[in-house]
């Protein structure tokens, strides 16, 4: 059995130690905001916090998981929108959305350890993150917004 | 789109909330239900007090509901239609209700595909919203006692000025229900100056959801009691399987069974490619059964493909005369008589989409109905091609319309969604098929691999004084026909027939090529081809002639007139000519405005660096493009600037708009530098973003400046346009900057580095 938590809350899961902790969020646990992109991560579209670190979890193992702290985009934030949900709206940056979850809880775990990240450091911090519908500028406006509001 | 009549719906008298007498305003070509009483699932427009309109409804509480039949993948016209409704309803946009339709004939085409969503059911919007704008109005002034002349409407509220009396819509829509639905001819549509969102635009309606990831994809749906399956498909197109062993499969934990599929019968269209499904208690469970089992295929004949190849027959058979599909003149004859004669070969291969959302469906087969819920751009296409592989009617068969996570024509073919069908029916369960990445390569409906000859005859000035252009594709009829090699008219018009230059001396030809990959629709289709080859030769010539480029391209669009297709078969995307006819003005306007958006001539350009521009009209859009490059000593190609205008005529949504083009170039840059599919003994050889790269952050244009020409032109696409300009102009800038000229698409094989 492995104990860990997922926003928040204990979870014990029982079952394959190597099923990657996007279908034990999706398909177990039903948290569906983390998305199926392409399995090795390489697009980004399901990232989501472990232990606060921007991580991909098509390829992250239950068994790796143990005793972490798992955040999605579900428990990004307990009051209302995140600052970087906010900027993501002010600036309209989804097209399709089904990358920007990913996108997001990327660019929150840059902006907690880059107060005012420069262009270059946002294109480094989200090279591993693909948008088909191109939507990366937009992305990159919303960071620099929410830049200033973090907590 | 336009005339509208009453068609009383008995269904809509029986449903318990609705007051004998109401009626429901069909628009003239769907078509009537027969019986009309059973549909399987009406919408909230249709139960509401006043529904004059199968995509409006409004309630006592004044909530209007407004139907999306169109499917949302991103371009926001699940926003942008209601915009219309609400607009012409002179409605309050907070009191606005979306709900999505099911595939159901009744809406007119649902096909999201060809950027026309805005175009076909512009007039069926406004149509709706203003009568029920007129029956509201009806209604207050009847109670009023006042003529209705006398009324108006002001923000959800019907207001007589003289008396100053006021009545919300709610309180409003029950007298109105009773009333008689007006003709078309009766309606009085807003003047453009009262528009509150036409021209202004709204963020989508779907905001919020999507950026909480309470957004419902295609992925995410779910049922009680589902399983899961993930299909290993032959690796050939058309091939069988031999014989399999599943024993290790079925030891995987969470693995339930594995289910064999028919292979299909020739052409393939829309159905399910065959193989063996692994079933499974979730997704995981269901790849690794697959990663297990052992299948002997028979490849069939469409082994012998070699892409490399393949491309050697498409350019030695451009080299020779094909079927000519307009002419003006004897270019022959000019080229024979020598001279600056050049010549080029364009080259562009196969493209996946790769939607961030892979292929997947859910579906449910009992007591024999089939309820699916899918990430599809065609309802309709579902209902018949689910309906042909269960073997029950169209009208058992409901598709719930989830978002799309993405779609660029993928997912207008329903392949993945019968297959969903068909597991549900073999297993007895629900089933959501989910394919990998991989699958999603591997089984794409390809943009056709192209090969274009250029030839053309230079005057003394510089101006072409014949051109001839061939072009030689394997064409998307062969999914529906293995037969087919020639291009159809509805893609031969694609940037080729309709290729736009003042010329003397013009013949335009398409050579065969016969299919061995499905081929089909990707965002902005043979246009891509086509521009790239037209506009880099045009740019060829011009360095060729010592001209500057910009005044070379308007020299050559010439001046402004109207293009005549008489004796060519030229679809105009399905448009009257009449309304939207090719006017090489509206070309030239966008082309001087993007030079000086940009600056064009007006900015220096250090080495390695340089600009590109292009100009090209596609699903009715006029659109220029100036792109910008970098290129440094190891050969990478940085993007700093990109500028591009666009007369679409009418724009509902500006921007919507603009972030369609914003898209549009990095679409176009993935394209240019890494787009490539290519075939070994049939199979195809890349799977993942590893292999099939497309443009992450840094790669993608730095910055695009969309700029919208403001037009009162009937209104035309936005969705696909911009990619054609984008990638030939992206091709120019590289050279201008580097002095290599990409004629073989993509980049990789030009040598930067």
């Amino acid at each position: 059995m492995i104990q860990l938590k997922v926003n928040g809350a204990e979870q014990s899961f029982v079952g394959d130690p190597e099923m990657p902790l996007l279908w034990y969020l999706r398909d177990v646990l039903g948290l569906t905001g983390s998305k199926f992109g392409c399995g090795v991560g390489l697009c980004g579209a399901c990232t989501v916090h472990v232990n606060g670190q921007a991580t991909r979890s098509c390829v992250t193992i239950m068994r790796d998981t143990a005793e972490k702290e798992v955040t999605t985009i579900e428990g990004l934030e307990k009051n209302g929108l995140h600052p970087v949900q906010k900027a993501w709206m002010q600036i309209n940056v989804p097209q399709c959305g089904y990358c920007q979850v990913g996108q997001m809880m990327q660019a929150v775990a840059l902006l907690n350890s880059k107060k005012k990240p420069t262009d270059h450091e946002i294109d480094e911090a989200m090279s591993g993150n693909i948008c088909r519908c191109g939507t990366y500028q937009r992305i990159r406006a919303a960071i620099k917004a929410a830049a200033g509001e973090m907590p | 789109m336009s005339a509208t009549e009453n068609v009383s719906r008995r269904r809509f008298l029986t449903g318990g909330v609705i007051a004998a007498g109401a009626l429901v305003l069909g628009v003239r070509y769907y078509s009537r239900l027969s019986s009309g009483d059973k549909l399987p699932h009406d919408t909230n427009a249709d139960h509401a007090t006043l529904h004059p309109s199968v995509f409006l409804g409004i309630e006592p509480d004044g909530t209007v509901w407004i139907v999306a039949s169109r499917s949302e993948m991103g371009t926001t016209s699940r926003t942008s239609l209601p915009l219309v409704v609400a607009d012409e309803l002179d409605a309050d946009w907070k009191r606005v209700k979306i709900e999505q339709a099911i595939g159901d004939k009744r809406y007119g085409d649902q096909n999201t595909d060809g950027s026309h969503s805005i175009r076909s059911f512009y007039d069926a919007m406004r149509e709706a919203g203003s009568t029920a704008r007129f029956m509201l109005i009806q209604a207050a002034a009847k109670q009023w006692g006042v003529p209705a002349a006398e009324c108006e409407t002001d923000l959800h509220v019907v207001v007589h000025r003289s008396t100053n009396r006021r009545a919300g819509y709610g309180e409003l829509a029950s007298a109105a229900a009773k009333l008689p639905v007006p003709k078309r001819e009766e309606l009085k549509f807003k003047p453009k100056s009262a528009w509150r969102y036409v021209g202004k635009g709204e963020v989508s309606y779907d905001l919020e959801a999507l950026v909480t990831g309470k957004a419902i994809y295609g992925m995410d749906a779910r049922v009680d009691g589902m399983v899961y399956a993930s299909v290993e498909h032959p690796p050939v197109l058309g091939g069988k399987v031999k014989s399999y062993d599943d024993k290790e499969a079925l030891k995987v934990a969470g693995v339930r069974q594995t289910v064999p599929m028919d292979p299909f019968q020739p052409p393939p269209a829309f159905q399910p490619l065959g193989g063996v499904a692994v079933i499974a208690d979730n997704t995981w469970a269901a790849f690794q059964g697959r990663k297990k089992l052992n299948i002997s295929w028979d490849n069939g004949p469409n082994e012998t493909y070699n892409s490399d190849a393949y491309k050697n027959e498409l350019r030695a058979t451009s080299h020779n005369p094909c079927k000519v599909v307009r002419n003006i003149g004897d270019a022959d004859a000019v080229f024979a008589k020598g001279g600056k004669v050049y010549e080029a070969d364009y080259y562009v291969p196969l493209l996946a989409h790769a939607s961030m959302e892979p292929m997947v469906a859910l579906a449910e087969f009992k007591d024999g109905k089939a309820t699916l819920w899918a990430p599809t751009q065609n309802p309709q296409a579902v209902q018949d091609i689910v309906s042909k592989e269960l073997g029950i009617a169209k009208e058992d068969v409901v598709c719930h319309v989830t978002l799309l996570g993405g779609g660029f024509g993928r997912k207008s073919k329903p392949d993945y969604v019968a297959e969903a069908a068909v597991l549900s029916k073999k297993v007895g369960r629900p089933v959501k098929v989910v394919w990998t990445r991989e699958d999603d390569i591997k089984f794409d409906y390809y943009n056709a691999v192209a090969s274009m000859y250029m030839k053309a005859a230079l005057g003394a000035n510089g101006k072409p004084t014949a051109w001839l252009q061939r072009a030689v594709f394997p064409p998307i009829p062969s999914i529906f026909d293995v037969n087919a090699v020639y291009g159809d008219p509805s893609h031969l018009q694609q940037g080729w027939t309709d290729m736009p230059y003042d010329l003397p001396n013009l013949r335009i030809e398409n050579g065969p090529a016969k299919a061995h990959i499905r081929i089909g629709w990707l965002r902005s289709v043979a246009n891509i081809y086509h521009a790239f080859a037209i506009q880099c030769f045009t740019d060829e010539l011009a360095h060729a002639a010592g001209r500057d480029p910009l005044d070379h391209l308007l020299d050559l669009i010439g001046n402004p007139r109207t293009i005549d297709f008489k004796g060519v078969e030229y679809p105009n995307y399905g448009a009257s000519i009449e309304a939207y006819p090719w006017e090489t003005g509206r070309l030239r306007h966008v082309t001087e405005m993007v030079a000086e958006k940009s600056g064009w001539g007006k900015r220096k350009h250090s080495k390695g660096t340089g600009v590109g521009i292009a100009a090209h009209r596609s699903f009715l859009t006029y659109v220029a493009t100036v792109v910008e490059v970098e290129v440094n000593d190891q050969g990478e190609v940085r993007i700093p600037r990109v500028d591009t205008v666009l007369d679409a005529g009418l724009v509902v949504n500006p921007e919507a708009t603009r972030a369609q083009f914003e898209g549009a170039a990095v679409f176009g840059a993935s394209v240019v530098r890494t787009g490539e599919i290519t075939a070994t003994k049939g199979a195809i050889n890349q799977s993942n973003f590893q292999d099939y790269p497309v443009a992450r952050i840094g790669e993608a244009p730095y910055q695009t400046n969309v700029y919208i020409v403001y037009s009162d032109a009937p209104p035309a696409g936005v969705g696909e346009p911009g990619v054609p300009p984008f990638v030939a102009a992206f091709c120019n800038a590289i050279f201008a900057a580097t002095g290599k000229r990409a004629r073989d698409l993509p980049i990789t094989k030009l040598g930067l580095s």
